[in-house]
């Protein structure tokens, strides 16, 4: 089965109701089964700069590698899945363009930008993202962050300083811990997901999350799980509609069916004839 | 702009504190930052920390303890308004920061930097950064943030205080025909859905300036006041007439 038909993909973004720019930059690459969403930062057009680069970097990085060879193939030097390598080296890279963007022009200085990827291959899903960004998965009736927040705010719930209840009124929220770009090195974290068909996988930035409550962005996705594209226009609308104080960007992939990687010879020599 | 206490006596000020620092000490002692001269207060009674825009008070094992708001705690995060008292002093922290920012400075994400991402070499004196461990805070060692180097790269100006909710018309439909007739279902959430996903869905919505009717999926379209509808929403008025796939249900608002 091949990835385009395995997957529906429907990605848009909003400047938001307040915000003059929108800092958000998505991409999606259906024929790799790739979809990534950034939230850039920094002064005048910097973050729009900062979210533009990973995004653009991260595709390149990523995509034409795979028309190449199999997501599956093992990296000899690390041992890990070419889609894995692939999406860590992708951040890493998108990391240094930016970091020397603004280490080489004075109004990009300071800019970064938050992170976050999916990479879909063999039933599975890859998944990386640097800052607040995040990924949900609806699976069922369930919707689950499957990214954990790298910002202060997380941290202060992980160690109990302050309650999950108290974090919806903390003024802290919109600090990040880890961003792409501000440094010369970044940690991406990478996990490996199992995927099921009838999955759906959101990516949004904070604009979204802050504005709407998780419970709210549920019963959107799985109401509007037939119509992608209304769904993603209702998060949106939702969240101006609550106020829209950030830009809002959202991806949604739902898996139709499963989307196995061939792994015999008769098989490879079926997809590459159907080629 | 920065977050205060004000310390009181039986309804007399005494002093206003600035929370300018990470770390203010309450204690009877003199090295406290907030002194309050009462045999009732412990040599070191409590701490705040402040990190950025929030501040949070912690009972350093006083021997007599302390209440927010009437009620004893150890940890509290402190909310604006909220009333201290240790003994007979109170305390009023004070934090009008939402009051006072911008609207367009809202949200606005800033970097933090974790000492992991730090390339610079680390400091040698404990101390001299921010970092801290939450367990230390248990203890009532000078404390900052859960072990996280604070270095935000602008000043913040953000808060993230949910705007009040706007007053919202209450509306419902009811069911005109079928077993069900007479039936109301009132629209109290954003989203009401009609039909099962994955075979025929029609969502109502709720929005600041009304109720809107969408198709989401299915080969019924329904149809308001004998209009069939296509794929966009439409706002529902008073006393519309809804037909979906043989059922006739009524919108209209309440109250």
């Amino acid at each position: 089965m091949k990835l385009e038909d395995a997957l529906e993909i429907v990605a848009q973004t909003h400047s938001g109701m307040v915000r003059a720019h929108n800092e958000d930059s998505i991409a999606t690459d259906a024929a790799c089964g790739l979809v990534v969403l950034a939230d850039g930062m920094g002064g005048y057009n910097a973050g729009e700069v900062a979210s533009g680069i990973a995004v653009s970097v991260m595709v390149t990085e990523v995509a034409p590698p795979l028309k190449e060879s199999s997501p599956i193939r093992r990296d000899e030097a690390s041992g890990e899945e070419l889609a894995v390598v692939l999406l860590n080296n992708s951040i890493h890279r998108a990391n240094e363009s930016i970091y020397q963007a603004s280490q080489s022009q004075a109004q990009y200085a300071g800019m970064g930008t938050t992170v976050v990827a999916a990479l879909f291959y063999d039933n599975r899903v890859a998944v990386g993202h640097v800052g607040d960004s995040r990924l949900y998965r609806l699976r069922g009736e369930t919707l689950e962050p499957i990214t954990r927040d790298h910002s202060l705010l997380q941290e202060q719930i992980d160690s109990g300083v302050i309650s999950i209840e108290q974090a919806r009124h903390s003024q802290n929220r919109n600090l990040v811990t880890r961003a792409v770009g501000i440094d010369a090195e970044v940690i991406p974290e990478i996990h490996v997901h199992d995927v099921q068909p009838g999955d759906i996988y959101l990516l949004c930035s904070d604009g979204l999350n802050d504005m709407v409550e998780d419970d709210d962005i549920r019963s959107i996705v799985y109401a509007m799980q037939g119509n992608l594209a209304l769904a993603a226009e209702q998060l949106i609308q939702t969240a101006n509609d609550n106020g829209g104080r950030d830009n809002v960007s959202v991806i949604l992939v739902k898996v139709k069916q499963s989307f196995a990687q061939p792994r015999s010879f008769l098989a490879r020599l079926l997809n590459w004839l159907k080629k | 702009m920065t977050a205060k206490l004000i310390l009181s006596l039986d309804g007399t000020l005494i002093q206003e504190y600035l929370l300018s620092k990470e770390h203010t000490t309450i204690g009877r002692k003199a090295h406290n930052d907030i002194v309050i001269d009462n045999l009732a207060v412990s040599s070191e009674h409590a701490a705040v920390v402040t990190i950025l825009h929030d501040s949070f008070l912690e009972d350093l094992n006083s021997t007599n303890g302390l209440t927010v708001n009437g009620v004893s705690t150890r940890k509290h995060f402190l909310q604006n308004n909220d009333l201290i008292e240790i003994g007979k002093y109170q305390l009023r922290y004070l934090n009008d920061q939402v009051s006072k920012t911008n609207a367009a400075d809202f949200e606005k994400t800033m970097i933090m930097r974790a000492p992991v991402l730090a390339v610079q070499p680390p400091a040698d004196k404990p101390g001299d950064t921010g970092v801290f461990h939450t367990a230390d805070l248990q203890a009532g060692k000078p404390a900052a943030t859960p072990e996280v180097e604070i270095n935000p790269v602008k000043p913040v100006l953000s808060a993230a205080a949910q705007p009040a909710p706007p007053a919202v018309q209450r509306a419902a439909i009811q069911l005109l025909n079928g077993p069900n007739a007479g039936k109301e279902l009132e629209l109290v959430k954003g989203l009401t859905t009609l039909g099962k996903p994955g075979v025929q869905v029609v969502v109502l919505t709720r929005r600041p300036h009304g109720f809107f009717i969408t198709h989401v999926e299915g080969a019924n379209f329904p149809s308001v006041n004998g209009q069939l509808m296509d794929g966009k929403p439409l706002q529902l008025n008073d006393h519309d007439l809804i037909e979906l796939a043989g059922v006739k249900m009524e919108f209209y608002l309440k109250g």
